[in-house]
């Protein structure tokens, strides 16, 4: 078997190649109950530190996504200690003195861009934090509409800004107050008030289950 | 049409809109084709004194890196902080070895190689186009709108970066007069406005904004101008009931009107002056 040598914690072990670095702690016979979720790349639990072997620079990524390399020294950091402080979105602004009221060490950047170095998801994490400062609200939910919030980024930012709490009051800023209305939504959720939808919701009601399993098969499919 | 990569900053596209509307507007009248430098961040805002506190240059440096990758070699500024900080950074890390370990840290951009100019709008009007040309292409005349012209701190100081004379400067009153607005004499336009005390020492602040406008008001001001967002909110929000009502502007917002932009402020003041009964448009340069 194709094996290589990685590091969790500081003791080596031996894994095949081509495990996921979830997978190869699993292997190596750690049971995970925290640092672990969905194992598909969306939760953002597993963030996970490394390095390689004569490399200088301290990588951050998901550990359900990552690949194991020979020579790799991992840390899992579970959880990430991050302040958000509390707010009623209806009472808000969608402006950026918003965000630094709730978040003033926004203005403690220094553009270091180690965030943008340590996100796993590619965001342009540090052009995130330059629009909150400059108030563009839509431009900082576009750029962190990715953002699984894992934490990685401010782990390691060291103006000690708190990103993905930042990031979800921006969305919700955005969607709230600065993206069009869907009126076709409101429209429909008007008619299934008015009753619109109430005779066809009965007449499914009332069907025996063969003429349930009918109407299934008979249902109209999306080519 | 002259090519100019251009660093708004934060105020530019926030509280100072209006400044920089008017300034791009007359720019492009003045035959600059105005390049926004990409994913540009703020610069910093207060220049860092500590010789070794390298970090507080790694964002100005990495406006001027995205300056160079445009392949310019100067960068213009409208906002007089912005152009503090930019300015003197790009001093700072013209020593090697500085420059040596700010391109270490930053291992993910191109090398900084220096050589960018930083220019204030001040000096592009004074050196490139000059009072004449800009006269020349005004649209309508601020007919004799009396302007304070208020400096501030960073224009000026330090002594090095100064855009003008920091003692007696006179760039400023120049281009008023270019724009057929009246200067004032006005004592205390280079005296500074308190700053960032307005967070946490609104009273000193307070104290100097109503000296200023005392002094612009006593040289009979009908609006004092500006090219520092700091000092607009202060001179504009931090007035105590006693301190004169003069409206405080963006230097932007005058020159954009006069080469013909919209700007109801200035609108609003040529047609509210004491006496004012003829049209408000003189219908060309002076």
């Amino acid at each position: 078997m194709n094996e290589v040598t990685v590091f969790i914690m500081g003791k080596g072990y031996r894994v095949p190649a081509g495990l996921t670095i979830m997978k190869a702690m699993e292997y190596a016979g750690y049971r995970l109950t925290r640092g672990c979720g969905c194992r598909g790349g969306y939760c953002g639990a597993c963030a996970t530190v490394y390095r390689l072997k004569g490399d200088y620079r301290l990588y951050a990524d998901l550990a359900c996504q990552t690949p194991v390399q020979d020579g790799m020294y991992i840390a899992q950091l579970p959880f990430t200690p991050a302040e958000r402080p509390p707010y009623v979105l209806d009472e808000l602004k969608p402006e950026g003195a918003t965000l630094l009221a709730l978040f003033p060490e926004l203005a403690r950047c220094v553009a270091c861009n180690t965030c943008t170095k340590a996100c796993p998801q590619k965001l342009e994490v540090m052009d995130a934090v330059q629009a909150s400062l400059r108030g563009d609200i839509r431009q900082v939910a576009e750029l962190t509409f990715d953002c699984v919030s894992c934490g990685l980024c401010t782990m390691r930012c060291p103006a000690e800004i708190s990103h993905h709490h930042v990031w979800q009051l921006a969305r919700r800023l955005n969607g709230a107050y600065l993206t069009p209305r869907a009126e076709h939504v409101q429209a429909r959720v008007a008619e299934i008030a008015a009753g619109k939808f109430n005779g066809e919701l009965d007449r499914l009601v009332r069907m025996t289950r063969d003429e349930l399993v009918a109407a299934y098969k008979a249902r109209q499919i999306e080519a | 049409m002259k090519r100019l990569a251009y660093f708004p900053g934060c105020a530019m596209k926030d509280q100072a809109r209006a400044d920089e509307a008017g300034t791009l507007h007359a720019l492009a009248l003045l035959g600059y084709e105005i390049a926004e430098i990409p994913r540009w961040n703020c610069c910093g805002t207060v220049y860092s004194l500590a010789q070794d506190d390298l970090m507080r240059h790694v964002g100005p440096v990495r406006n001027l890196v995205r300056v160079q990758g445009m392949g310019e070699r100067r960068v213009l500024t409208l906002c007089a902080m912005c152009y503090g900080t930019l300015a003197r950074s790009a001093r700072f890390v013209q020593d090697p070895e500085r420059l040596q370990r700010i391109n270490a840290f930053m291992d993910t951009e191109d090398d900084f190689r220096g050589g960018i100019e930083v220019v204030h709008l001040l000096t592009l009007l004074r050196d490139e186009v000059g009072y004449e040309k800009l006269a020349a292409r005004v649209k309508r005349s601020l007919d004799g709108l009396r302007i304070a012209t208020y400096y501030g701190c960073v224009l000026l100081r330090p002594r090095e970066f100064a855009v003008d004379d920091p003692d007696r400067p006179e760039v400023m009153e120049r281009v008023v007069e270019a724009l057929g607005g009246t200067p004032v004499a006005f004592p205390e336009r280079t005296e500074c406005c308190g700053a960032y005390l307005t967070v946490g020492r609104k009273d000193i602040v307070e104290e100097r904004v109503e000296r200023i406008l005392r002094s612009a008001r006593g040289g009979g001001a009908d609006v004092v101008v500006t090219t520092c967002p700091l000092c607009q909110f202060n001179l504009a929000e931090r007035r105590l009931p006693q301190a004169p009502s003069v409206p405080v502007l963006y230097l932007g917002q005058v020159l954009g009107w006069a080469l013909g932009a919209e700007e109801p402020a200035i609108a609003d003041l040529l047609a509210g002056r004491p006496g004012a009964s003829e049209p408000v448009c003189s219908g060309g340069a002076r």
